[in-house]
């Protein structure tokens, strides 16, 4: 019998992106994606239910589906997206009753698959150069979506220690940069004129958006478990980020930098969060040599990313953003799936 | 907590990982695209060509700098260099840096106290140049996988935060990290007596109420603030000479990447190093005729 899989956070960049990839992979028999808004990718047989994170609904559909796989993109880790309430239901209520609703006595779940990011190690002048998966953050949380991914990944830590016979697989991201992905540290790149702390330069590290899907896809299909950092090969000076993508830096000031950020966030100049700020100023590196030994090979290193993202930049400033191509249709996609008047397996 | 070991334990990570063989075509590098020099440790080979050069001149003619027993200093392979710190704005280490550097051919990263990453401009010329902060997790990735020289000052900022009247007086070594720091990696440590930086900016006196609001370990008045004026006085120094003395290096019979070591051990060998070095530096000075001239 092949893959049972579940994907909490199905209408997001990584929850639609994986669940094309599992579509490709024979032995995944049955996809059920979860969220509260539609996909945003053209999907051929995951199921869509809309539906948000509470623990009675996600127990009926772990039990009716027999789910065997959960694989939990649903973490929010731009705090741009939504209010710090909203934020703290989502990360950290939602992988409550997700992991609850995996751990029901009888449940049928293997394995758990959970992206969350390196922002759970916070930017600190106290930090190593490279953090490593066991090296503890040197302060405590000073943003709400740093400690509600804490929050989240504690709830697993506990779900891990109390289901031995589950495969949990624990992914923190560095920041992401693709040709596709819309971030705050992107969206920041993504004008002409990019803010700096004046003073400071530091080295920041990225891994690239389909890195970060084959990664998903590749713990997922081995099993691989333990927690992995997962970034590409070396960090790279803000400097340097801004002139690979062409961008010009505007200092801001190193004293009181969060309230001079905050008439800019007003105008519509600036939409870099405090933990954002923060990492302009002392940077993070996550050693990625643990999912490397595990098998793991990336395609592109922290540079690497970066000039993708450029890439992708230089064509969107001179043919414009692209519209989506694909839109939800609840209809259209019912009437592929189910209807007996589509022929599924035209050779047979 | 980022991350609990147990956590780490509860799941096994090698246990169920594949073993892929690696094919030869991803072995390849991956494409790069850097633009500057800058490394991992934030430092810039270029920026440090340009600094030695302007720092040359420094080294040779102001604080005419005399080694002895430098063939002490491994020339491959990790190795702990620990040494007296001293001067308001510390001479001490890039004249030790550069010398190392200079003489042998092999790069010193220096550690230095957190608290340098928050100073702006100051912080990042810093890194440029070859200064790391000194976290355990740093000192380890140096000294035992890249096998690199590390110079660290156990006395911290309390060595160049001493007054004048304090001088080559070495301070409380920490609570000998740098000795764990050493055994954790397997390398020797290597004491070095520096005579000379004291006088070349002493401390006269402290603003502890300015360093509380500044956020700094001290704020000092130095001799040179009343020599050479409040602004020029912060940056210059009196060309006290240079006298550095390589000690025996230390090794210690212990397993490393140990966790942790026992603390009275390393209390020992710590107390014993900063034994010798107080020793060496007392002869120094007993042969010292003369603070500018040596």
């Amino acid at each position: 019998m092949g893959r049972r899989v579940l994907i909490t956070g199905l209408g997001t960049f990584w929850g639609g992106r994986m669940a094309q990839a599992l579509e490709q992979d024979p032995d995944v028999e049955m996809i059920v994606g979860l969220d509260t808004v539609t996909p945003s990718v053209e999907l051929e047989r995951t199921e869509y239910v809309r539906a948000d994170q509470s623990y009675s609904i996600l127990s009926r559909i772990v039990r009716a589906a027999q789910v065997d796989t959960i694989v939990h993109t649903f973490l929010v880790v731009d705090s741009t997206r939504m209010s710090g309430r909203a934020l703290h239901e989502t990360n950290v209520i939602g992988t409550m009753n997700l992991l609850a609703a995996a751990s029901t006595a009888g449940a049928p779940v293997r394995q758990i698959v959970v992206k969350s990011s390196s922002l759970v190690y916070g930017s600190s002048f106290q930090d190593p150069v490279w953090f490593r998966e066991e090296t503890p953050r040197t302060g405590p949380p000073r943003t709400r979506i740093e400690s509600s991914l804490l929050e989240a990944e504690g709830y697993l830590r506990d779900f891990a220690e109390d289901n031995p016979h589950v495969v949990v697989t624990l992914l923190r991201f560095a920041n992401v940069l693709g040709t596709e992905i819309v971030t705050a540290t992107s969206q920041a790149l993504e004008r002409q004129t990019a803010p700096y702390v004046f003073g400071f330069d530091p080295l920041i590290q990225f891994v690239e958006e389909g890195d970060v899907v084959r990664c998903l896809e590749f713990v997922t299909r081995h099993g691989v478990a333990g927690i992995f950092n997962v970034a590409g090969d070396g960090r790279l000076p803000w400097s340097e980020v801004a002139s690979i993508c062409g961008v010009r830096l505007l200092p801001l000031p190193f004293v009181l930098t969060n309230v001079a950020a905050a008439p800019l966030r007003q105008l519509g100049l600036l939409d870099l969060p405090s933990e954002l700020l923060t990492l302009l100023r002392f940077g993070r590196g996550i050693d990625n040599r643990r999912l490397k030994d595990a098998g793991f090979t990336y395609r592109y290193t922290s540079a690497g990313a970066v000039e993708n993202f450029a890439r992708a930049r230089r064509l969107r400033r001179t043919v414009g953003a692209t519209p989506p191509e694909y839109t939800y249709e609840r209809d259209v996609e019912a009437f592929f799936r189910h209807s007996p008047a589509v022929v599924r397996n035209p050779e047979a | 907590m980022a991350a609990g070991d147990r956590f780490v334990e509860a799941t096994r990570p090698a246990a169920l990982v594949p073993l892929r063989p690696r094919d030869a075509e991803t072995e390849a590098p991956l494409h790069d695209p850097r633009l500057s020099d800058v490394d991992e440790w934030g430092r810039s080979e270029h920026m440090r060509a340009v600094a030695r050069q302007i720092y040359g001149p420094l080294y040779r003619q102001w604080f005419r700098v005399e080694w002895q027993g430098l063939e002490k200093v491994p020339t491959s392979g990790g190795a702990l260099l620990v040494a007296n710190h001293a001067a308001a704005i510390p001479s001490d280490a890039p004249v030790i840096m550069h010398g190392i550097e200079e003489e042998l051919g092999r790069p010193v990263y220096g550690l230095a106290d957190h608290i340098f990453k928050t100073f702006p401009v100051v912080g990042t010329l810093w890194a440029r140049l070859g200064g790391v902060a000194a976290h355990p997790e740093n000192a380890f990735r140096l000294l035992r996988e890249q096998r690199q020289l590390v110079l660290v000052f156990p006395e911290g900022t309390k060595g160049p935060g001493k007054l004048y009247q304090d001088r080559y007086r070495l301070r409380r070594f920490g609570r000998g990290g740098f000795v764990e720091m050493a055994m954790r990696a397997g390398v020797p440590i290597v004491p070095i007596a520096v005579v000379g930086a004291e006088e070349s900016m002493p401390t006269l006196a402290k603003v502890p109420a300015l360093a509380r609001a500044l956020g700094v370990p001290y704020v000092p008045i130095t001799a040179n603030h009343l020599v050479f004026g409040p602004v020029v006085g912060t940056l210059a120094y009196f060309p006290s000479k240079f006298k550095l003395r390589v000690l025996d290096p230390v090794t210690f019979q212990v397993p490393p990447e140990q966790e942790r070591y026992s603390k009275s051990r390393v209390m020992d060998e710590a107390e014993s190093i900063r034994v010798k070095l107080q020793d060496n530096l007392y002869d120094m000075l007993r042969d010292r005729r003369s603070v500018w001239f040596g």
